[in-house]
């Protein structure tokens, strides 16, 4: 007897989500949750294996920038919007160079120690300003990086406008791809569950309604001290991952391009979704890549895809594909 | 002092640029009970409320809860010595589900200390929401809370008591906004605290509600205290009545 | 060195004076300042030696361009995003960096792009020469203060300046419209922008880093000053005006870009809402 299908259009997100035993009672639900995670970390360790030994290097920038987004991502949905992203990756770069170059520390130790001293040393630089809310918060971390890279010009300490140069490299192209690859999916990961969990659930809140944060007898600058250690230890790790990989740190670990370009990435991808970012960034970095002919004018262009998307499309391209992937149509 | 006066405050005083909004007010409360703070709008009750829970740093005064001087100390160490509040302005953490809203109080060191910390938090604030007037098996508890009406919010603010489980309770205007049948579900709540032994300030403009449960009444006007005693001698107070109740309460 | 201190302090409160302006008024915190500034330059330079204008003409032109840019960013961007403060702040962020990075790829840069001042030739005062240029910046500034003060306070339209930041709405009710009263004031802002901008350029050469700069000393003056305060804009630039000649003159001439980093990072310590600020929410101590 033929049955006389129909199609069937429900929210599969909100019924996976809600139902545990749902998402587990076949393999279609299964695959259904699993596909949109394991697929593009499939999909960008083929990228990566496939593609010429030049975009090999592109390829890992970008997982570079999309930590430095996610970062930002995760920071600005503690309420914490920095523009200054730029201080916490050369905060990483000057710690991890400066271990190497005047320690004579070997990479595999210089790199974690000096993601947490540059995340430690960022944290404190920051502290001042974390009594002040959202947009006197940016302000502040907008002049922060541009100042502490005068006194650098000014004092020159650690190697004033040189900068450092000669430290020790990676241990091969092979190595650092795929010790990107590994840190920009370790990260997002972690951090999607970090804030769904009850610890991050305090984080979420500090945005939404600090002084009630406070009123619950939670220390909100405690809070947000460890919210902005997460988030510029991420950044730290890129900064001195880019130090090694460039094998010199200076003046350019302050660029602004290194701010701007987390924020591009997430306004693109969709603010507060933490895989957005890395969608996005995923996007502009080949892009930005292609335009290096145009030099500075690179810039130009983010910032008018920045200005096109939050007015356009404030929502960003990740939640837009979440929501039709959930509503999709199945025969049932 | 008595050992068993709950919180005194002392000569307390707040200069906002040039402007007092809070002048050496004086009073202190007794462990149980209600006290009920009115006086006209902008006399300085949310700035003693904020003043009190460390919100706002003093000009000058002292706060002693139970004996101790918590003058100057961070909100959240006042909140977790048992002195709770809500506020004014509702604003609870739109993009968390309601029961979550519960989860942040739960994690406080506070209620960890007194062993919330067994057991789930999520089903604890479910049933602190239920006893609130979530219905539980309804979506109402899970839903985020910017979809909430504003009587649930009012409501969830109360449950951030609740959950905090403070001996001090500070409730800011909150009956403000609400119907009266709202009104007549919260009130039992209140009643309910009371008889469990906790102690409550009610800062209030509804005043009918407010003199039917408070056992003691303080008048504010210009920052200053112009009158204190039970709902009958404030209603019958000349002062007062000049002050802020008009003709109203006359019939 | 009081004299040069006494400029130098006025030239950081013309700068301070536009952003702190649009921000008092209209909460956008304007963060394309320090584009406008090299935009109202680059454009007198434009009209000036290009076009072949003369100077008095050149100027208002440029002025007016400025302005008429303000107003558009506010009426096709802000007007759309108002109550996103992220929103706002990124958009803001965003055209200056578009206005001063195509300013360098066109490049903008080097000796030729220099405004002339008005008049050559200098004074003695007090026992050190000072150019004239400098006097007029001087004089400037305290016209343009002043008169931006007499103009808020003793004026229907500065009244309604006034009262549109206390509160939206009510302003509404009264028959005020708040975003055309905002988008006015991005106006006055980026005009009292450029404005500085050519009066204190004569000094020094357009270059597209000094955008960066200026929105750096901007910022600095009127996170110290208290944002919103005019008072405090000027009572901070003094400070900060100060402190930058004496450094210059006793440590070394590098670091007076640090002293208001510290000035800063040391007044955020004490109290966030500045030395003037009359913010309640940021005196509350979260």
């Amino acid at each position: 007897m033929k049955e006389k299908r129909r199609k069937e259009r429900i929210d599969r997100g909100i019924k996976a989500c809600t139902d545990d035993i749902y998402c587990i009672s076949s393999l279609r639900e299964i695959a259904y949750l699993i596909l949109p995670r394991a697929l593009p970390v499939l999909a960008t360790v083929l990228v990566l294996l496939l593609v010429p030994m030049y975009w090999k290097k592109v390829m890992v920038i970008t997982f570079i920038m999309a930590i430095m987004a996610i970062s930002w991502d995760f920071m600005a949905s503690c309420g914490l919007v920095s523009l200054g992203q730029a201080l916490f990756f050369a905060m990483g770069a000057y710690a991890s160079g400066g271990l190497n170059h005047y320690l004579g520390w070997p990479v595999y130790l210089s790199l974690p120690i000096g993601t947490l001293l540059g995340g430690l040393v960022s944290t404190i630089m920051i502290f001042p300003a974390l009594r002040l809310r959202g947009m006197y918060f940016s302000m502040v971390t907008l002049i922060i990086p541009l100042m502490i890279m005068r006194i650098i010009e000014a004092t020159k300490i650690l190697g004033g406008t040189e900068g450092m140069s000669g430290l020790t490299p990676l241990p091969g192209l092979a190595f650092s791809a795929v010790l990107s690859l590994i840190a920009v999916w370790i990260v997002l990961f972690v951090l999607r569950r970090l804030v769904v969990s009850d610890y991050g659930m305090i984080f979420m809140a500090l945005q939404d309604n600090d002084r009630a944060v406070e009123a619950s007898g939670l220390n909100t600058l405690w809070f947000k001290v460890q919210a902005i250690f997460i988030g510029s230890a991420m950044c730290a790790f890129c900064g001195a991952f880019m130090t090694h990989i460039h094998m010199s740190v200076g003046m350019s670990a302050f660029a602004l391009d290194l701010s701007i370009f987390p924020i591009a990435s997430c306004v693109v991808g969709g603010i507060g979704t933490l895989a957005g970012p890395m969608l996005g960034a995923v996007v502009l970095g080949p892009l930005s890549e292609a335009l290096r002919s145009i030099g500075t004018f690179r810039i130009v262009i983010y910032s008018a895809i920045l200005v096109i998307f939050i007015v356009g499309i404030p929502e960003g391209i990740f939640p837009y594909l979440k929501r039709k992937y959930e509503q999709t149509e199945r025969w049932v | 002092m008595s050992a068993n006066e709950y919180l005194r405050v002392e000569n307390l005083g707040k200069n906002f640029g040039g402007i007092t909004a809070v002048n050496q007010v004086s009073f202190s409360v007794d462990p149980g009970g209600l006290l009920g703070v009115i006086g006209p709008n902008g006399c300085g009750k949310t700035t003693l409320a904020n003043l009190i829970t460390g919100f706002i740093k003093p000009t000058s005064g002292k706060v002693y809860y139970k004996g101790k001087d918590i003058t100057g100390l961070r909100p959240s160490r006042i909140a977790n010595l048992g002195v709770g509040r809500t506020f004014q302005m509702v604003k609870p953490f739109y993009r968390l589900p309601a029961y979550k809203n519960l989860v942040i109080p739960l994690s406080s060191p506070k209620v960890r200390r007194m062993g919330g910390h067994l057991g789930d938090k999520d089903s604890t604030a479910l049933d602190i929401l239920e006893d609130i007037g979530f219905e539980r098996d309804s979506s109402i508890p899970f839903q985020p809370a910017r979809n909430l009406p504003h009587g649930y919010l009012k409501r969830l603010e109360m449950g951030r008591i609740l959950a905090l489980q403070s001996d001090l309770i500070i409730f800011d205007e909150l009956y403000s906004g609400l119907s009266l049948a709202e009104v007549a579900g919260i009130t039992p709540l209140i009643k309910k605290l009371v008889a469990a032994g906790r102690t409550i300030i009610m800062i209030e403009h509804r005043l009918k509600e407010l003199f039917r449960i408070a056992n003691k009444i303080i008048v504010m006007d210009q920052g200053t205290i112009i009158a204190e005693g039970s709902s009958r001698e404030i209603m019958k107070d000349e002062m007062v009545q000049k002050a802020y109740l008009g003709v109203e309460l006359k019939k | 060195m009081i004299v040069y201190g006494f400029i130098n302090s006025l030239v950081l409160a013309l700068i301070a004076l536009g952003f702190s302006m649009t921000f008092g008024i209209s909460r956008v915190a304007n963060f394309a300042h320090g584009a406008f500034y090299v935009l109202g330059a680059l454009l007198a330079w434009l009209f000036l030696m290009k076009v072949g204008l003369p100077y008095f003409v050149s100027v208002i032109l440029a002025v007016v361009i400025v302005g008429i840019a303000g107003a558009l960013m506010y009426k096709l961007l802000l007007a759309r995003l108002r109550g996103l403060e992220l929103s706002e702040v990124i958009s803001t962020f965003a055209v200056g960096l578009i206005i001063l990075e195509l300013m360098r790829s066109l490049g903008v840069m080097g000796f030729q792009y220099r405004l002339p001042p008005f008049y050559r030739g200098s004074v003695e005062i007090m026992g050190t020469y000072v150019g004239i240029q400098r006097l007029i910046i001087v004089g400037a500034g305290i016209a343009l203060l002043s008169a931006l003060y007499f103009f808020v306070h003793y004026t229907r339209v500065g009244l309604a300046f006034r009262g549109v930041p206390q509160d939206d709405h009510t302003a509404y009710t009264v028959g005020i419209n708040p975003d055309r009263i905002s988008m006015f004031s991005m106006t006055l802002g980026s005009m009292i922008c450029a404005l500085a901008a050519i009066l204190i350029v004569p000094l020094g050469t357009i270059s597209v880093d000094s955008g960066y700069e200026i929105l750096l000393k901007a910022l600095a003056v009127c996170i110290i000053g208290g944002l919103e305060s005019t008072l405090g804009v000027v009572v901070a630039s003094f400070i900060l005006g100060y402190a930058e000649v004496m450094t210059a003159m006793y440590i070394s001439s590098s670091f007076t870009m640090v002293v208001p980093l510290l000035c800063m990072l040391v007044i955020l310590l004490i109290r966030p809402s500045g030395l003037f600020g009359k913010h309640k929410e940021l005196e509350e101590r979260i």
